[in-house]
C-alpha cells in the first residue's frame, strides 16, 4: 500500500509521511494514552483524519477484490480491528468530555493563542451543546423553582474534577533526566529520578503529564 | 425540615443499582421545592427581626440556610444522576428507547434525551468521512467476522450486505456478519451463541 501523508491541516507545519503501519501504531498509542490518563488529552485530528482515509481506502480495495479470496477475510478483519480502536478512542474522549465538561470548557476558554487545543472543533461543539442542554434542564426543572438566592449553581464547583493524582503505569520511550517526584509523606523531601528508555514505572499522573503529552512516555 | 424528602430521592437512586431508571418522582420533587420555599420565607421574616435587634435568631437563620443548601444539593444530585442514567440508555439501547423506560422519564428528561441524541448524531456524522462513524457500534474488540446467533423474538425480515434476506423467527439460528448483529444483540432480539 502507498504511504499515507499525515500532518496538521494548517499549511505551515511539516508534513509527516507515515506508513500505514506507523499510522496504526500512532493510533494505538493515542488510544492507550487516552484510556489510562485521568484527564482529557490533546486532540489528534491528523491521526484521526488519516486513519479514516486509510479505512475508506481499504474498504474500496475490498470491494474491488475477487469474492472468496482468502485475503478478503483477513483484510476485512483488519478493517474491523482498526475501526474498533478508532471508535474506542473517540468514545473514551466523549466519556471524559461528558464527565468533566465544565472544567474542559473552562480550560478551553482560558487557552492561550497558539497553544494546542484538547478538543477538536466538533468535540468543542458537542461539549458546548452538552453543557447548554444540561444547564437548561437543571434550571427549568429545579433551579428556577428555588428561592432567589439559590437559583444559580456553579457547575465548576459541583462537577468533580479529574483526579490528576491517580497512579498510572507507563513505559519510557525517550530517556528523561531529573524528573521531580513529590514526596508521599511529610517526612520525605521531593527527589529527582531518571527515567531510562524501555523501563516501566507506576507513578502519579500529575508528575508525568507533560511527558505523556510530548510522547516521551507511553501509558500502559 | 432537614431535607428529608431530598435525601429520600437520593436514596432511591442509590438503591436502584445497575443504571436502572426508576420512575420520576414529580410529587416528591414538588414537595421538596415547597419545603425550600417555606424555609426561605421563614428565614426572610427572621432576618428582618434579627436586623431589628433579635440577634439570637441568627443561628436559626443559618441552620435553615444550611437546610436549603442541602436540599439544593440533594435535588440537583438526583436530577443529574438520572441524566447520567438516561445518557447510558442511548448507548445501550440506541436512539429509540423502549416504552417501559420512556414511561419512567419526565417530559423534560425526554427533551434532554432528544437534544443529547441530536448532538451525538451531529458529532458522529462529523467524524469518519462521508457517512460518519457510528460510535455506538464496535463496543467490544472483534473476535471474528461472522458469529452464530439465535433469534429470541420474531423480528421479521433482515437484509445483509450481499442482498440476501434472512427471516428472523423465534428460536431460529443463523451465521451472520458480526457488525450487522451488534445492534440487535443489544436490543435483545438476537443472542450470541457461544458453543
Amino acid at each position: 500500500m502507498a504511504a499515507v501523508a499525515g500532518g496538521d491541516s494548517d499549511g505551515d507545519s511539516e508534513e509527516l509521511v507515515l506508513t500505514p503501519a506507523q499510522l496504526i501504531h500512532s493510533l494505538e498509542q493515542a488510544w492507550l494514552n487516552e484510556k489510562f490518563a485521568p484527564e482529557l488529552l490533546e486532540s489528534k485530528p491528523e491521526i484521526i483524519e488519516c486513519v479514516v482515509e486509510q479505512l475508506d481506502h481499504m474498504e474500496a480495495n475490498l470491494k474491488r477484490a475477487k469474492r472468496g479470496d482468502l485475503k478478503v477475510s483477513v483484510h476485512h478483519m483488519e478493517i474491523e480491528r482498526i475501526r474498533f480502536v478508532l471508535s474506542s478512542y473517540l468514545r473514551c474522549r466523549l466519556v471524559k468530555i461528558e464527565k468533566f465538561f465544565p472544567h474542559i470548557l473552562e480550560k478551553e476558554k482560558s487557552r492561550a493563542e497558539g497553544e494546542p487545543s484538547i478538543l477538536s472543533p466538533e468535540e468543542f461543539a458537542f461539549a458546548k451543546e452538552y453543557m447548554a442542554n444540561t444547564e437548561a434542564y437543571l434550571k427549568n426543572v429545579a433551579l428556577k423553582h428555588m428561592p432567589p438566592n439559590l437559583q444559580k449553581v456553579s457547575l465548576l464547583k459541583s462537577v468533580p474534577k479529574p483526579n490528576l493524582d491517580s497512579f498510572v503505569f507507563l513505559r519510557v520511550l525517550e530517556r528523561q533526566e531529573n524528573i521531580l517526584v513529590e514526596p508521599e509523606t511529610d517526612e520525605h523531601r521531593e527527589y529527582a529520578i531518571n527515567l531510562e528508555e524501555g523501563s516501566q514505572h507506576l507513578i502519579r499522573y500529575r508528575t508525568v503529564a507533560p511527558l505523556v503529552a510530548s510522547g516521551a512516555v507511553q501509558l500502559i | 425540615m432537614a431535607a428529608e424528602r431530598g435525601l429520600e430521592l437520593v436514596r432511591e437512586l442509590h438503591r436502584a443499582a445497575g443504571g436502572h431508571l426508576p420512575p420520576f418522582r414529580t410529587e416528591e420533587m414538588r414537595q421538596a421545592l415547597e419545603e425550600m420555599r417555606a424555609l426561605y420565607e421563614r428565614n426572610q421574616a427572621d432576618v428582618s427581626e434579627a436586623k431589628s435587634g433579635r440577634t439570637d435568631l441568627i443561628f436559626l437563620i443559618r441552620f435553615r440556610h444550611c437546610c436549603l443548601l442541602r436540599n439544593q444539593r440533594c435535588l440537583l444530585a438526583y436530577l443529574y444522576d438520572r441524566l447520567l442514567r438516561i445518557r447510558a440508555l442511548r448507548w445501550e439501547y440506541g436512539s429509540v428507547l423502549p416504552n417501559t423506560i420512556q414511561f419512567h422519564m419526565s417530559a423534560e428528561e425526554v427533551e434532554w434525551f432528544n437534544r443529547y441524541k441530536k448532538s451525538l448524531a451531529t458529532y458522529m456524522r462529523s467524524v469518519g468521512g462521508e457517512e460518519g462513524l457510528d460510535l455506538t457500534q464496535d463496543i467490544k474488540p472483534p473476535k471474528s467476522l461472522y458469529i452464530e446467533v439465535r433469534c429470541l423474538k420474531d423480528h421479521g425480515e433482515f437484509e445483509i450486505d450481499d442482498g440476501t434476506t434472512i427471516l428472523l423467527k423465534k428460536n431460529s439460528q443463523h451465521f451472520l456478519p458480526r457488525w450487522k448483529c451488534e445492534q440487535l444483540i443489544r436490543q435483545g432480539v438476537l443472542e450470541h451463541v457461544l458453543s
